[in-house]
């Protein structure tokens, strides 16, 4: 099931309705190939391909959620969003849920926290974020993030997180209560309501990382009783 | 890429909880993470971490001629560039300002309170002297870089041999390790460094050993540099908030501590270090 790729081998993926993921790209004359070494995946119907790896620098792609901070204005109509990639990412004003040309999203200072998607990812384009979903137009949960705080992690562990079967968000939240937003761009934000839970649950992220120490769920259920929670 | 200052709900995150006297990393106010020192190969190659920040020392030594104005001295350069390797913040070729107080405190710390006895490395007055070159690699930046680089070079420099020479007439003979053991160079002291953070809410206590973003989002820092016996070396506070007699006092009282156990630490090390090098007897 697993394969292991380099940069520049040939996928074999076909599929009457294909769709590429990170990793992999299909050159203009046809053959399709890896752009980044790691493991080669695809879905049950082997219409979806993407390559994983782990890293710590990220490379946007489209649809994936990130946790971005507001650098900056972007004139009056939009802001810019450091995401942790290459380059700052656009976001318009008018990309969030009720946003009209009148009705503007109160979001003013430099320093603010979003949740947002990535709707554009192009090599040779600045990424593009968006705060709702474009066919609904309701927030699905983008939006800017109020409190808490943001650790960061490397980009393996934040698709662990993002995994329902993954032990540590159900284990932290079956000690305490707590929001979290993962951003697949190596950012994880944490919010409960004492400081204390929060802390315990970003030193329980960065020890559980692969590249850190890669706890077990039953040492940091070890570690976290060393807390007094 | 400038790099962004840290975010809002981070900033008031790291500051409420500092007021509640809670660290990010579970630290106590004035509790310094635990150093590891890694020996390399060849002797004078240390790499040392504290926490997640990362710092390689390296002593080479080399003969050379010395200025006619100081026959008698050796000589050394310490070379130290924070690369992009450390964080994506810094920039290859223009020196942040973080980077030049990290190099002029190193040369105030290692070349300037005298830590290396300069006249044992004469061999030859006015002819040959040793030249040592340390080279500091900056690997990864998680706070306080300077400590760590400052702990890096000195246990570099207590690590390092340098070949036995011998002074026949005019010629200078340098003997091989194989020959002859190699010495450990003369030194006066051991300086170690130790950074504070000062935040400008002033309900807030010093914090030792700053983290990133504790650095970032603070309003000044002092480093202490003193040895284990009490001998005070640098102080130096560039700016920042201002601080009363008694309080720089208090923290010069709790460096002398933590310099006393970091130079238990390293003499450990070094001396675990040691055993594990079989040095054979021809």
């Amino acid at each position: 099931m697993s394969e292991v790729v380099l940069p520049g081998e040939p996928v074999n993926a076909k599929h009457p309705n294909l769709k590429l993921g990170p990793g992999v790209l299909q050159l203009l004359a046809g053959p399709i190939i890896s752009t980044k070494a790691g493991t080669l995946c695809h879905n049950q119907n082997r219409s979806k391909w993407w390559v994983e790896s782990n890293s710590r620098r990220y490379i946007p792609a489209a649809q994936e959620a990130v946790v971005g901070v507001v650098v900056g204005k972007n004139g009056a109509e939009g802001f810019r969003v450091g995401i942790g990639g290459p380059h700052n990412a656009n976001l318009d004003a008018l990309a969030f849920e009720g946003a009209t040309k009148r009705n503007r999203p109160n979001l003013k200072v430099v320093g603010s926290l979003l949740y947002a998607r990535v709707s554009l990812a192009h090599k040779d384009m600045e990424p593009e974020l968006e705060c709702f979903d474009a066919q609904t137009r309701k927030s699905d949960g983008y939006g800017e993030l109020k409190g808490g705080f943001v650790t960061g992690c490397s980009l393996k562990m934040c698709r662990q997180l993002l995994d329902p079967k993954h032990f540590l968000l159900p284990l932290l939240g079956s000690k305490f209560p707590l929001d979290a937003a993962i951003g697949m761009n190596g950012r994880v934000w944490v919010n409960s309501k004492e400081l204390r839970h929060v802390i315990a649950a970003v030193r329980c992220i960065e020890r559980v990382d692969p590249e850190g120490e890669n706890l077990d769920e039953k040492l940091v259920n070890a570690f976290l009783d060393t807390f007094d929670i | 890429m400038r790099p962004p200052s840290p975010s809002i709900p981070e900033k008031e995150f790291v500051v409420e909880a500092l007021k509640q006297g809670l660290r990010l990393d579970g630290r106590a106010a004035l509790e310094m993470r635990q150093p590891t020192l890694t020996f390399g190969p060849d002797l004078g190659w240390v790499d040392c971490s504290l926490g997640k920040t990362r710092v390689l020392a390296q002593v080479e030594a080399k003969m050379v001629k010395p200025p006619p104005e100081r026959p008698f001295e050796g000589q050394i350069t310490i070379h130290s560039e924070i690369s992009p390797m450390a964080s994506s913040e810094y920039e290859q070729g223009r020196p942040s300002e973080e980077e030049v107080t990290i190099a002029r405190m190193l040369d105030k710390i290692i070349r300037r309170s005298d830590v290396v006895d300069k006249e044992s490395l004469c061999i030859q007055s006015g002819q040959r002297v040793w030249n040592l070159r340390l080279t500091v690699h900056f690997l990864a930046d998680s706070g306080n870089m300077l400590d760590c680089a400052c702990l890096a070079a000195i246990v570099a420099l207590k690590h390092f041999r340098r070949p036995e020479v011998e002074v026949v007439g005019d010629e200078v003979v340098v003997h091989p390790p194989a020959e002859r053991a190699p010495m450990p160079l003369s030194m006066h002291h051991a300086p170690f460094c130790l950074t504070f953070a000062y935040f400008q809410d002033t309900s807030i206590p010093a914090i030792l050993d700053p983290s990133r973003l504790e650095q970032r989002l603070s309003a000044g820092v002092i480093s202490i540099a003193l040895n284990a016996q009490r001998e005070l070396c640098v102080v130096q506070k560039a700016g920042g908030v201002p601080l009363s007699p008694t309080e720089i006092l208090r923290i010069v009282a709790v460096s002398t501590e933590k310099s006393k156990e970091l130079d238990r630490f390293v003499r450990e090390r070094l001396e675990d270090d040691w055993r594990t090098r079989t040095v054979e007897v021809v």
